[in-house]
């Protein structure tokens, strides 16, 4: 094997980047500010954090080199850069969110992490080998554990990340098992050469065995039902920013990678999820995991009072929906999936920084906390009304296209005679649901009478900008659908897909 | 031109979010000039308008080509008519809440956005554009009601937020189950209108879309959003909800799930007729019992929009005409009741219970509210000479040669009409305090020293009643002025499948 040195210093210029960003918070804290508050330090750190990501979004940007270097441990094409661009994205707005909290006085530790996650995201969707994906997926959950422990003097921060990391620990568990098994079977690591060996072979115990395996490690990652017992507590316990950083960035680099490896890697495995027309593959184990998902999701969301657990099942709610694109298993769900991930991530975003900026200032997060949040603060609380209605599906918002716009693709190329109409049916029949509870949470925003007599809410300008920035964009998107989806298609086409 | 309707609410309800919030005179008028201007473009559509079949493109523009989705606005008689109706709707909905005072600017841009969506739904042809509007209608009538309401309001704004939104999902469902297999990779209504569905599919279509539609138009069993919604919503919000949403749900289901599913509308037709019939029966019997002044008014409408269901199943030309003139005039008269109702005399006596008003001696106190209740009255039992009348006629004309039995019915529901209507205008304006028992006689004492000091019919009241009662009138007198533009709409190639029964 001879490869080239030069060659990945080129292709991983973006990742170094940020990997020395991380490296330079952690230093510049530790040495240039000793003695400052930490809303200070935290917003240097968000501006140098911001700083690296924006370098290396330019480098992508400015420097287009694409390769596919030893046997896909690093695949570099346009769709992966992109999607790299969009995680970073979601990093440099996380950072801002987390000026507004005073959660730690690490504040250099908790960067570094949150740009180390941003690395081990980066790496994870440009691999198409079974190894270099577990590495990576790794690098994001350890930096996530310590990132959702972070609120040192809350019992419940401590608690949610044990959960977490216990949690994250059995998925890695069955995740590396199936990995081992799937390598077993097919002596390869590369995604195309392991669908290479199991195409034309029947349906093999062992090889199902496999397929499971992976699955529901994938299936902890994405906190799809009935794997999602850590999500409320971790969204819950952990500071703010984390939990949106959970719910954003790690969903968007989870579910591309997960769509990578079933697409490429159980190509032809995949079996039908058809109505009268189930077959044997992994298509029937996610269509259950997205049923569980959006009606236990949307359902337990109805009875929550606080607003990040009412967060953290509709997040498993939309988790089920994202699967519904990638059952749809054909090349042209790869945009749909991509708008719906990404238009999400940006509204949870939006949706965990109001409720950072209310947390500061009722410090809660229950329901009653937001009452009254329109006289308060009506910039925030029509911010709010575009994250909420977005989830909801209603339009001319993302969300609502990108429910459209996957489950048109699921009935068009999902199976022969509108076989996927029973989920479809079932997706939407739950975002009608979903509808309920969005609305207790603008109820209590716009009708109920204000808490705390009515004071002017205290926000941060860099952060009352990044939400409006954000509802900006969940509403541009939303009109104007085709920035993102043509953008995308653009760059399927460059890839050749 | 007509899209600006549409672009001119909309400016109009973000402009008030510009305005500083402690001056609600500034967003009244402000409301009051976007209102206006939509029934001006509306009025001068109406005029430019070419009295022929076709459909008349506004915009067509490609909006997501990747789906085939395009922004057509397009018209034809019956989006003309609504149009007119929602534009005259609007202006005297914001003419009879000029009293909001609590957070008025907030109240305008959720009345405005609610109106944009409204226009949007009449002037889109295609699909995907419709449903967007559709959905932008049911937001702001949760927050319209639940913040500005009276009884239960937000039980009544959830109720009628989530049947209005479980209504659009099941059109969702069938909507992008019919984009799929026409396969055509389009939207546009008169593409897909040409496309032959296989008949099991339109079986199940059909059902799907027509009820999804059908329960924002008050259909039995799914109308008991209407009244509890009604009842609870603020004047201006119950005047709109009455007079032109329940309208979005017949204009939907005639617009798109009849044209689009003829063969599933022949399988259906007897059994969606029968729930219309059962509609018009039962709306009118509780509006018969009802305590509440509102609810009255609230059934009434339940009872009305049955007409509407059951003449566009009658398939015929008189039939389907008298629908569409059903929904005008509903929307007139409604408007009219619950303003009385809901402003003239709610926020005046404070209270809507008919025992209690039966005491307080109403012809006297407000003789303009009286007079103005008796010609709503007069035009919703639907005598001639007002518009209901004309609608009415041709529905049962055009029942009785489709559905004989039917037909007699409904006409046992007119009759019904007239004596519930009757019944709430002699207890609310003609009671007679002798013959009432002891509870609500407590109540006249306690309000007997506030019904010396209460305030006089404003003017803007009055310019708001008087607009809907020459419109009734008008349309009742000549109503050949929305026939002309309703009747040559029925020859467009949209509508050919009705008339051939389903066959293409």
């Amino acid at each position: 094997m001879n490869f080239n040195y030069a060659e990945i210093v080129k292709l991983i210029l973006p990742e170094t980047i940020v990997v020395i960003t991380a490296l330079a918070a952690l230093l510049f804290d530790l040495a240039m500010m000793r003695g400052k508050t930490v809303h200070q330090r935290s917003s240097r750190l968000a501006a140098l954090a911001g700083l690296g990501s924006v370098l290396a979004i330019l480098c992508i940007w400015l420097t287009p080199s694409y390769g596919n270097l030893l046997n896909g441990m690093l695949v570099v094409d346009p769709l992966t850069q992109f999607v790299k661009q969009i995680l970073l994205g979601l990093t440099i707005f996380t950072g801002i969110i987390s000026i507004q909290t005073k959660f730690t006085p690490h504040v250099g530790e908790y960067f570094a992490l949150l740009l180390l996650a941003t690395v081990g995201m980066m790496f994870l969707v440009s691999s198409e080998n079974l190894l270099m994906i577990f590495v990576a997926l790794e690098l994001i959950s350890l930096s996530l554990y310590v990132m959702v422990a972070f609120k040192k003097e809350s019992i419940q921060s401590a608690e949610a990340a044990l959960k977490y990391f216990l949690f994250g620990g059995m998925s890695a568990a069955f995740t590396l098992f199936g990995l081992s098994l799937i390598y077993g079977l097919s002596g390869e690591i590369k995604l195309s050469a392991i669908a290479a060996t199991i195409v034309g072979q029947g349906p093999d115990p062992l090889f199902l065995l496999a397929l499971v395996m992976t699955l529901i490690g994938f299936g902890f990652k994405i906190a799809a039902a009935p794997f999602h017992l850590w999500a409320p507590d971790a969204y819950q316990g952990a500071p703010t920013p984390t939990a949106s950083f959970i719910a954003a960035g790690s969903k968007v680099a989870s579910f591309f990678i997960l769509a990578k490896i079933v697409w490429i890697g159980f190509n032809g495995a995949g079996g039908s999820g058809a109505w009268h027309g189930f077959g044997s593959g992994w298509i029937p184990i996610l269509a259950t995991m997205a049923t569980l998902s959006m009606v236990l999701g949307n359902l337990a969301a109805i009875s929550q009072t606080s607003v990040k657990r009412l967060l953290a099942y509709s997040a498993i709610a939309h988790g089920g929906y994202a699967l519904i694109a990638v059952i749809t298993n054909h090349r042209e769900a790869v945009s749909s999936l991509l708008y719906y991930v990404v238009t999400y991530a940006i509204t949870v975003l939006g949706a965990f920084a109001v409720v950072t900026v209310v947390e500061h200032n009722t410090k809660g997060d229950k329901l009653s906390d937001f009452a009254g949040l329109s006289r308060r603060s009506p910039v925030l609380a029509g911010c709010m009304m575009i994250f909420m209605l977005s989830l909801a599906g209603i339009p001319p918002l993302a969300g609502f296209f990108g429910k459209f716009y996957v489950f048109a693709d699921a009935l068009r190329y999902g199976a022969k005679d509108l076989g996927l109409l029973w989920l479809v049916i079932l997706a939407i029949g739950t975002s009608a649901i979903s509808l309920y509870y969005y609305l207790q949470v603008l109820k209590q925003i716009y009708v109920a009478p204000s808490v705390d007599g009515g004071l002017k809410i205290d926000t941060a300008f860099p952060v009352q900008a990044a939400i409006v920035v954000l509802a900006g964009a969940v509403l541009l998107l939303g009109c104007l659908p085709n920035l993102l989806v043509g953008k995308l298609l653009a760059v399927l086409q460059r890839t050749g897909m | 031109m007509l899209a600006w309707t549409i672009y001119i609410s909309f400016i109009g309800a973000a402009a008030m979010t510009l305005l500083p919030g402690s001056r609600p005179q500034m967003a009244r008028v402000t409301a009051l000039l976007a209102a206006l201007g939509g029934l001006a473009i509306a009025l001068l559509g109406i005029l430019q308008h070419t009295p022929g079949g076709e459909i008349s493109t506004i915009t067509k523009l490609d909006w997501i080509p990747t789906l085939g989705i395009t922004l057509h606005f397009a018209a034809d008689g019956i989006s003309l008519v609504l149009v007119l109706l929602t534009g005259i709707a609007a202006v005297c909905g914001i003419l009879f809440s000029w009293n909001i005072e609590d957070r008025a600017k907030e109240f305008f841009a959720f009345y405005l956005a609610l109106i944009g969506g409204v226009y949007g739904v009449f002037l889109s042809f295609d699909l995907f554009l419709l449903f967007v509007f559709y959905e932008i209608a049911i937001i702001p009538k949760y927050f319209l009601i639940a913040i500005w309401g009276s009884t239960n309001r937000e039980y009544g704004a959830m109720k009628l937020a989530l049947y209005s939104f479980i209504g659009s999902a099941m059109v969702l469902v069938g909507l992008i189950a019919t984009y799929v297999v026409a396969g055509a990779h389009t939207f546009d209504l008169l593409e897909l209108a040409k496309f032959p569905f296989p008949k099991t599919f339109q079986h199940w279509a059909f059902p799907l879309v027509f009820v999804g539609f059908a329960i924002l138009a008050g259909l039995w069993p799914f109308h008991t959003w209407a009244p509890t919604g009604h009842v609870a919503a603020p004047t201006a919000a119950s005047m709109l909800l009455a007079g032109v949403v329940m309208k979005l749900g017949a204009y939907g289901a005639l617009r798109v799930a009849m044209t689009l599913f003829p063969l599933g509308l022949d399988a259906w037709r007897n059994v969606i007729a029968a729930l219309a019939v059962i509609g018009i029966i039962y709306g009118a019997l509780v509006a018969l019992v009802q305590k509440d002044f509102k609810f009255v008014i609230g059934y009434s409408s339940v009872s009305h929009m049955g007409f509407v269901l059951l003449g566009m199943m009658t398939l015929s030309q008189i039939g389907l005409s008298g629908a569409v003139l059903q929904m005008f005039s509903h929307g007139i008269i409604a408007g009219l009741l619950f303003a009385v109702v809901g402003r003239m005399v709610y926020e005046r006596a404070h209270t809507r219970e008919l025992a209690a008003l039966e005491g307080m001696h109403l012809s006297k106190v407000m003789p303009f509210a009286a007079v103005t209740f008796v010609i709503a009255c007069v035009a919703s039992m639907g005598l001639p000479g007002f518009s209901g009348f004309v609608a009415e006629l041709q529905v049962i004309v055009g029942a009785w040669k489709t559905f004989p039995a039917l037909a007699i019915v409904a006409g046992i529901g007119i009759v019904i009409g007239a004596a519930y209507t009757l019944r709430a205008l002699m207890k609310s304006f003609f009671g007679d305090a002798t013959g009432i028992s002891s509870t609500s006689y407590d109540f006249k004492n306690e309000n007997a020293d506030a019904l010396e000091h209460i305030p006089a019919i404003t003017f803007p009241e009055k310019l708001g009643a008087t607009i809907l009662i020459v419109t009734t009138f008008v349309i009742g007198i000549y109503p050949q002025l929305l026939l002309n533009l309703i009747m040559p709409s029925f020859n467009s190639p949209l509508m050919q499948p009705l008339w051939k029964g389903g066959q293409p």
